[in-house]
């Protein structure tokens, strides 16, 4: 596709908005409505509504698979009773102040929060739209406004009728009351429907659907980046003189930073082409140079001392002494490797020269790091980057950096070319394998202590290098405070009743650009727990879903949820009533307000492991769209699966080991299993769905190997630890 | 070097380097946008598209072996299967971030050819070469049975 944007075409598309109803917010938080085109610099709309009746909503989340276009569009449609079929979206433009995730504080995508706190809010947007087009079709047919129904975008009062188009114009002149009434949930047709078609499905399945990677500027050249071989390598110096013999290339400038070497050409081929070409010195000085051994035996090491104490009024010694008095103790130490995110679109963006600024093609997942970041590079007002958001081919956390990484990296490029000609920076799928920004290498060592068959005290120690601590998107309480919640959530905030409960976190020191990753923290913190419990419940001889049961009872609202899950994936799994030859493991987590239990069965044959099936239950609220929570369960269940089974990043000397996917395999259909998803009905507030379905697989499939064999894994991937897969 | 070739039925010449993948003829030159770059070593399937009918890795498949080839992209996709397979898809919303379907598409097409009525075991076999990350293989299993039903009639 080829995207333009001159100022032509801008007034053209400006014009043909004008006929349209916009329902945006103003600066006081308020829903305001006015027509398309009357006040765009004032009113960023949530909600279009054109003359022909379409109702457009504009996202203020990105789509990465995740279903927001869907999800959002849903709450609209909900109170509109639009016409499902006449709905589209569209994706905001970059405004924190309009457009801001209300979990955050700025504008971006991350934590499964983009349906919990976009539910009143899009909603709120769809009802004052409804308000106003009912009082607009009220004064126009001289009816009582309460006698007006709506059914599919279609208005109706005694013989009276009409689509939303014909009510727009009447409608801008309307004012929007502060606080529109939002339906009775009793009377929600789309919100809980079983199967409401994606609206992200159709372009996706003819090739039409745009991501940043098919963004074509006119005249833009195309660009890779040759980077340093360790992580804070610096570049010495470079020799073009076999890249300037490849067909296609343009020039290789150093980044103003010398992480690496823009090399640009005339098309992505001979961008990759040249960049073989080029040979480049280093300076490791500051670099990252041990190797995965030395790292972990230095994360192991951190163990024996923690620095900080995550649990609130939580004491060592305390933990100690209950373990001292214990009958026995159940302990693991586990080791958990770096991981790639590796969407299946390698990042990219394009950097477009603006009037005032710059334009930003992509896959966007955080709009106001990517202001921020890109405005320091080129010395520019943050609002003079505009961001335009397009589907991304997935991110799993990789699109989000605090530091806006690869949007920085094109600016710089772009820069360094001279700061006018659009610029594409391309990964290729080497880069990002061995590009960094990593789930980061964590240890645990944990010590159970158990007095007739009861949990008296536990003693667990975190190592692992902290993804938000130094960065702005924690305040400075939580910097105070030496503890990054994504190192210890998931089992500091445990709901499972532990007395003498001691969690020591300890930071290595490493120039590894670290990253959250589908479910963050609790991608260790979860398998961590259940094996953990697993194994305490078998030291108490006792069932591993009674054993969970009764830690979580007489708990508060959310061991009450967890409960639900457990028992709810117990019972559809048949767990206990395995076939001859199959084996199950359970597990249960909270992850992001959400609650999942998931129950593993495998079979083992002739020593190697086959996954058969995976039955998850969840409660994440309000069901909005049940057939995108499923999709998501599924797949971050087989994410999660991938990963555990035989994902990791290794060093040798500071260079990453890995490549591409021929050595970084990912899941495949032959290792998928059945997926049968149960969602808990329920009328609490929506919480998230993308990741809440990954943290309890990976201890569900452990538990189920040590069922089947008798050995626990500990040390991550499987694969490379003993675990033959089928 | 200039290549001629059909795409998508329509007759082309290409001018490019020779050891230059059709991947990024069709990309960068034909914008044809649709097939997807994943990993540029046939590791992922992104990229999959029929040439003389055959379905084949884009990014290993050389412009300079592609004279007088016929070449059909996730654009010029048509017929019933491909019909089927895209209803099947859109019935059991198979796509997330979507970024491999059109892949996945053209690999199913190419198995229906052959196999119209394939088993769990004939699917894992013919798409264990298109990956996922999104892990949507539940559902493309589902889909291609669903696809296989709808061209039965």
């Amino acid at each position: 596709m080829t995207t333009r944007t001159d100022r032509r075409t801008f007034l053209k598309s400006a014009v043909a908005a004008s006929a349209a109803l916009v329902i945006g917010l103003r600066p006081d938080g308020r829903f305001a409505v006015a027509a398309a085109g009357a006040a765009p610099t004032t009113l960023n709309p949530f909600v279009r509504i054109t003359a022909d009746g379409t109702v457009e909503v504009v996202l203020k989340h990105f789509e990465m698979g995740q279903g927001t276009t869907t999800g959002l569009t849903t709450l609209v449609a909900e109170e509109l009773d639009a016409d499902w079929q006449r709905v589209t979206t569209d994706f905001a433009p970059a405004d924190a102040e309009r457009y801001k995730n209300l979990a955050f504080g700025a504008q971006g995508t991350g934590g499964s929060t983009a349906i919990a706190n976009s539910y009143l809010q899009y909603r709120k947007a769809g009802a004052a739209a409804r308000e106003v087009l009912v009082k607009a079709a009220a004064e126009t047919w001289g009816v009582a406004a309460d006698t007006i129904t709506i059914d599919n975008s279609v208005m109706r009062s005694g013989t009276h009728q009409a689509h939303f188009g014909e009510m727009i114009a009447k409608a801008a002149t309307l004012e929007a009351s502060s606080e529109p009434k939002l339906k009775d949930p009793t009377f929600f047709r789309l919100i809980g429907k079983d199967r409401l078609a994606r609206k992200d499905t159709p372009a996706k399945i003819n090739g039409t659907a745009t991501y940043a990677l098919d963004v074509k500027i006119d005249g833009m050249v195309h660009a890779v980046i040759l980077r340093s071989p360790r992580f804070g390598g610096k570049v010495q110096a470079f020799d073009v003189t076999a890249a300037k013999a490849v067909p296609g290339f343009i020039d290789a400038k150093a980044l103003p930073n010398k992480a690496g070497v823009a090399v640009f050409a005339k098309n992505t081929w001979a961008a990759i082409k040249a960049r073989e070409a080029l040979t480049a010195t280093w300076d490791f000085f500051e670099a990252e140079s041990r190797s995965t051994a030395d790292l972990v035996k230095h994360h192991l090491e951190l163990l024996d001392k923690p620095q900080h104490q995550a649990v609130k009024g939580g004491d060592q010694s305390a933990a100690e002494a209950a373990l001292a008095g214990a009958d026995s103790v159940v302990d693991g130490e586990f080791v958990f490797p770096l991981l790639a995110h590796a969407p299946m679109e390698p990042l990219n963006c394009i950097v477009e020269k603006t009037e005032k600024g710059v334009r930003i093609h992509d896959g966007c997942q955080f709009p106001s790091a990517v202001q921020f970041a890109v405005s320091r590079v080129l010395s520019i007002a943050p609002a003079d980057v505009e961001v335009h958001t397009v589907y991304a081919g997935g991110s799993f956390g990789r699109r989000a950096t605090p530091t806006a990484d690869y949007q920085s990296e094109a600016a710089m490029a772009f820069a360094v070319l001279g700061g006018k000609t659009a610029v594409k920076l391309v990964w290729t799928r080497e880069d990002d394998i061995r590009g960094g920004y990593y789930r980061p290498i964590v240890a645990h060592r944990v010590r159970v202590g158990l007095k007739d068959g009861k949990i008296v005290g536990w003693d667990h120690r975190i190592a692992g290098k902290p993804i938000l601590l130094d960065t702005a998107f924690v305040n400075e309480d939580v910097k105070k405070s030496g503890i990054d919640p994504t190192t210890v959530e998931g089992v500091a905030d445990t709901h499972y009743a532990i007395p003498a409960l001691s969690v020591g976190v300890s930071y290595p020191d490493t120039p590894l650009p670290v990253l959250w990753w589908r479910s963050v923290g609790h991608t260790h913190t979860a398998y961590v727990m259940e094996s953990i419990i697993d194994m305490a419940a078998k030291a108490a001889k006792a069932d591993p879903v009674a054993f969970r049961l009764a830690l979580l009872e007489g708990g508060g609202k959310d061991a009450t949820r967890l409960s639900g899950v457990l028992k709810l994936a117990a019972e559809k799994a048949g767990w206990g009533k395995a076939a001859e030859g199959r084996h199950q493991g359970i597990a249960v987590h909270k992850s992001f307000d959400t609650y999942a239990a998931e129950v593993v069965e495998i079979s083992v044959s002739a020593g190697k492991v086959r996954i058969e099936k995976v039955t998850c239950a969840v409660d994440c609220g309000v069901a909005v769209n049940p057939d995108v929570i499923r999709a998501q369960m599924e797949g971050g269940i087989g994410y999660g699966l991938g990963a555990v089974m035989r994902n990791e990043i290794t060093l040798v000397n500071g260079e990453v080991q890995q490549s591409n996917f021929t050595d970084y395999e990912p899941l495949r259909i032959t290792d998928m299993p059945r997926v049968e998803v149960h969602i808990v009905p329920s009328a609490e507030p929506p919480t998230g769905v993308g990741e809440p379905g990954l943290p309890p697989v990976g201890p569900a499939l452990a538990n189920a190997i040590y069922a089947a064999t008798g050995t626990r894994v500990q040390r991550l991937p499987m694969a490379a630890n003993g675990v033959t897969f089928a | 070097m200039a290549v001629k070739l059909h795409v998508n039925g329509q007759p082309v010449t290409v001018e490019a380097e020779p050891g230059t993948p059709l991947l990024w003829v069709l990309r960068d030159d034909l914008a044809l946008t649709g097939t997807k770059f994943g990993c540029g070593v046939a590791a992922c399937g992104a990229c999959t598209v029929h040439v003389n009918g055959e379905a084949v890795r884009s990014c290993q498949t050389f412009i300079e072996d592609l004279e007088g080839a016929s070449v059909t992209t996730i654009e010029g996709l048509a017929g019933p299967a491909a019909k089927a397979v895209q209803t099947a898809w859109s019935e059991l919303d198979v796509v997330q971030c979507g970024y491999c379907q059109s892949g996945q598409i053209m690999s199913v097409v190419n198995l229906l050819a052959t196999n119209p009525r394939p088993s769990d075991a004939d699917i894992d076999a013919a798409m264990s070469g298109n990956a996922c990350r999104c892990a949507t293989y539940v559902r493309i299993r589902a889909a291609i049975h669903r696809a296989a039903e709808i061209m039965e009639g």
